[in-house]
């Protein structure tokens, strides 16, 4: 059969966001692939400019509907470490505990789009249904359920509703019991293993070169968690093991992901527990000091950078966002050639595609 | 009383009703009509006439019964699905009837819809895709029967030993017009001039070709205890004891098989949505689209219908309920078990669907034959 080049995008059920893979099969074997980014550019670091650093939160959350709290928590990070602003401890623990719950949300959805690219449509609804219990507890401390605005430069918005930490605690129980049945409906089914095991290798000196973070780097065997790596907020304080897997395929970027989620129960179990009384927020000043601020964290996608270089106004003088997945994007013909046209949805949704941050 | 004696007692009827004003018409119109009236009111009774029509009607009623159980299917699947995945599925349309009327509203919308013929398509192709692929899915309806009396056809009861109702090779008919779709759809995937419906139509006749021997060769080891290439013989057949049972082997690859030949989930690689948009049907909207999902429905109750006539006794069961009914109870619990597997497991790959072909069901389909052969040497059938 002749080779010919296939759009799977802007406009396609695979890509998950607008974005364009172009891949040359022949046959049914991919022989080349192009990954293509850019139709959802909205210029936020442009609009940034024009907002004092308050503002620009709201905006931050926008980066990405899958994590919005993880990108406005980095903001923050990175507008605190230019003014030099210290946190109070409590706002420290209970920014931990709802970005671990932000990761179980992302995750969940990560699980549910993937299922639902395999054909598996109950993992979709499954998954979805419990990424329900984190999305209401983010609402009823936040008030919002997508977009929350809740961190704040100094601290956060306010602090724990009622009963908050007894519902939090009653949720990591089910989630606990909930992962086991993923694990009997994924891993207990032989058709998941043949589509995941061995497909879309991703070798380690690829990875690295490739600069690739999060989940698909720890999945090729790199133990590289910037929570533990270089730590920010009160993870030094807590208790966990990043998770890594050696099998380097998109059986181990799904395991990874399963043992993010045991393990942000983990830390948001700790986090609670170890909440101390007092301030959860100190008042920023309104105009940042002539300097730069940088700021790194661990996304659920892999590692987000915020570089901020403010003038001594209260508006940053230019914020650059580095995006994983924008990054990660630039492995999939590394990962691709070679494999099957059916492929291409196990191993592009194995990197947990969010076109918000990556085209910003 | 079959169902071909009842046809052809309903239309005598309504002959002898009609003929009874047409003869009094002859007798009081003027004389220039001459022997007209006559001569039409007595080929309106004549035997050929009366028992072409007869089977027109019995068709009509088979095709009407199918349709009913398609529409019955499509509500199942939703309803069933909506229970396995938390949500109610069809609710609002036909509230008291537990949401049924929903395939008609949704057919309706279709209906409406503009039929949209892409610019660079082959136009003769385009049309001929849809046509061929519900033809000969209905097709395969007309040997198939639903009881002991009720098929379609024109002789009565065994006459002969060794000579069963209905066409004398009702089963390969069947399975001929079963295994034309692949074509059809071959035929719609190349002529949308679309890259995904071209790749669709090349893994659907990639996947006949691996699947149509083995479910072939599990026929062919039924037609072996049966004796008969009739399906009135292998029902017969079954009367001590269903096929399933001997020959379970066959019957797993049976199911196995005819679950890839209607495309249903786990082997619904044609139109795999998460990578090829919606398969070899992408170019295809309105209507032309709501006849594919509707014979692609017609497939599953078809198959089901097999898989009951042949493995699992037929309409043999207690005899106070009508065979037919016990047929098709058996049917829907075949396609709601088939439902079930569909909704719970992911799609598999183009090579992977070849391999279990070729290398797992092609050799236990061997296995089976040859337990059929044993079993028949021994005497045992």
């Amino acid at each position: 059969m002749a080779e010919m080049w296939i759009n799977m995008g802007p406009q396609h059920p695979m890509t998950h966001g607008l974005w364009n893979l172009r891949i040359k099969v022949d046959g049914e074997t991919i022989v080349d692939a192009e990954p293509e980014v850019g139709y959802l550019h909205r210029g936020i670091e442009k609009i940034c400019e024009n907002r004092t650093y308050t503002q620009v939160i709201p905006i931050s959350d926008r980066l990405c509907y899958g994590s919005s709290m993880s990108w406005s928590h980095l903001y923050c990070l990175t507008v605190e470490d230019l003014m030099g602003i210290e946190v109070p401890e409590r706002a420290e623990y209970i920014r931990v505990a709802v970005l671990e719950m932000q990761r179980i949300a992302s995750h969940l959805m990560w699980l549910a789009a993937y299922a639902a690219d395999l054909g598996a449509m109950i993992g979709f609804i499954y998954t979805m249904r419990d990424r329900e219990i984190w999305i209401d507890l983010l609402q009823a401390l936040t008030g919002s359920r997508i977009t929350y605005n809740y961190p704040r430069i100094g601290g956060v918005a306010h602090d724990l509703p009622a009963n908050w930490d007894r519902d939090a605690l009653r949720a990591c129980d089910y989630m606990d019991k909930k992962l086991k049945e993923y694990e009997d409906l994924f891993d207990g089914s032989k058709v998941f293993m043949m589509r995941n095991e061995g497909v879309g290798i991703l070798k380690k000196e690829d990875a690295l070169n490739l600069g690739v973070t999060g989940p698909p780097l720890r999945a090729s065997g790199v133990k590289y968690d910037l929570r533990k790596d270089q730590p920010y907020s009160v993870y030094p304080e807590i208790d966990f093991q990043p998770c890594y897997h050696t099998d380097r395929d998109c059986y181990a970027r799904y395991k990874v992901r399963m043992d993010e989620m045991a393990m942000s129960c983990h830390i948001i179990r700790q986090a609670i527990k170890k909440m101390p009384k007092g301030k959860w927020r100190v008042v920023a000043p309104r105009n940042g000091p002539v300097g730069t601020g940088l700021g790194r964290v661990e996304d659920p996608r892999g590692e987000g950078m915020m570089y901020l270089v403010g003038d001594g106004t209260d508006r940053p003088y230019r914020l650059k966002i580095r995006s994983p997945i924008f990054v990660t994007v630039s492995a999939a013909p590394k990962m691709l050639i070679g494999y099957k046209v059916a492929d291409v949805v196990a191993i592009m949704g194995g990197l947990d595609m969010c076109i918000g941050e990556t085209d910003r | 009383m079959n169902l071909f004696q009842f046809c052809y007692g309903l239309i005598h009827w309504l002959v002898d009703l009609i003929n009874n004003i047409w003869y009094w018409l002859g007798d009081h119109l003027p004389w220039w009509f001459g022997n007209f009236f006559t001569d039409v009111g007595d080929f309106a009774r004549s035997h050929a006439h009366i028992a072409v029509m007869a089977i027109l009607l019995e068709v009509l009623i088979i095709i009407i019964i199918a349709l009913i159980n398609v529409l019955n299917f499509i509500w199942l699947d939703r309803k069933f699905m909506g229970r396995m995945f938390d949500f109610y599925g069809p609710y609002y349309v036909g509230y008291r009837i537990g949401g049924w009327l929903q395939n008609l509203a949704d057919g309706i919308k279709l209906f409406v819809k503009e039929i949209i013929t892409p610019a660079k398509a082959d136009r003769i192709g385009f049309f001929l895709g849809p046509v061929i692929f519900v033809g000969s899915s209905f097709a395969a309806l007309v040997t198939i029967p639903l009881g002991w009396d009720f098929y379609i056809g024109t002789n009565s009861g065994p006459t002969v030993p060794g000579v069963y109702p209905g066409v004398p090779a009702s089963l390969l008919i069947a399975f001929m017009f079963f295994a034309i779709a692949p074509f059809s759809i071959l035929i719609s995937g190349w002529s949308s001039n679309n890259k995904y419906t071209l790749i669709g139509g090349m893994r659907s006749a990639a996947q006949m070709m691996s699947y149509e021997i083995p479910m072939l060769l599990c026929v062919a080891s039924v037609v072996l205890l049966a004796g008969s290439f009739s399906f009135h013989g292998v029902v017969a057949a079954q009367h001590d004891i269903w096929f399933a049972i001997p020959l379970f082997i066959g019957f797993i690859v049976f199911m196995v098989c005819l679950v890839a030949e209607v495309e249903i989930q786990p082997f619904d690689l044609p139109e795999a949505e998460a990578e090829l948009v919606e398969g070899w049907t992408t170019e295809y909207c309105g209507m032309r689209f709501g006849l594919f999902m509707m014979t692609s429905y017609l497939r599953g109750y078809i198959g089901g219908a097999l898989a009951v006539a042949l493995f699992l006794g037929g309409w043999q069961g207690p005899g106070f309920i009508p065979d037919p009914i016990w047929f098709l109870t058996k049917a829907y619990i075949v396609f709601i078990i088939v439902e079930w597997m569909r909704w719970s497991v992911p799609r598999v790959r183009v090579d992977q669907i070849l391999n279990i072909g070729w290398k797992r069901l092609l050799p236990l389909a061997m296995l089976n034959l040859l337990v059929a052969a044993t079993l028949k040497v021994w005497g045992v059938f």
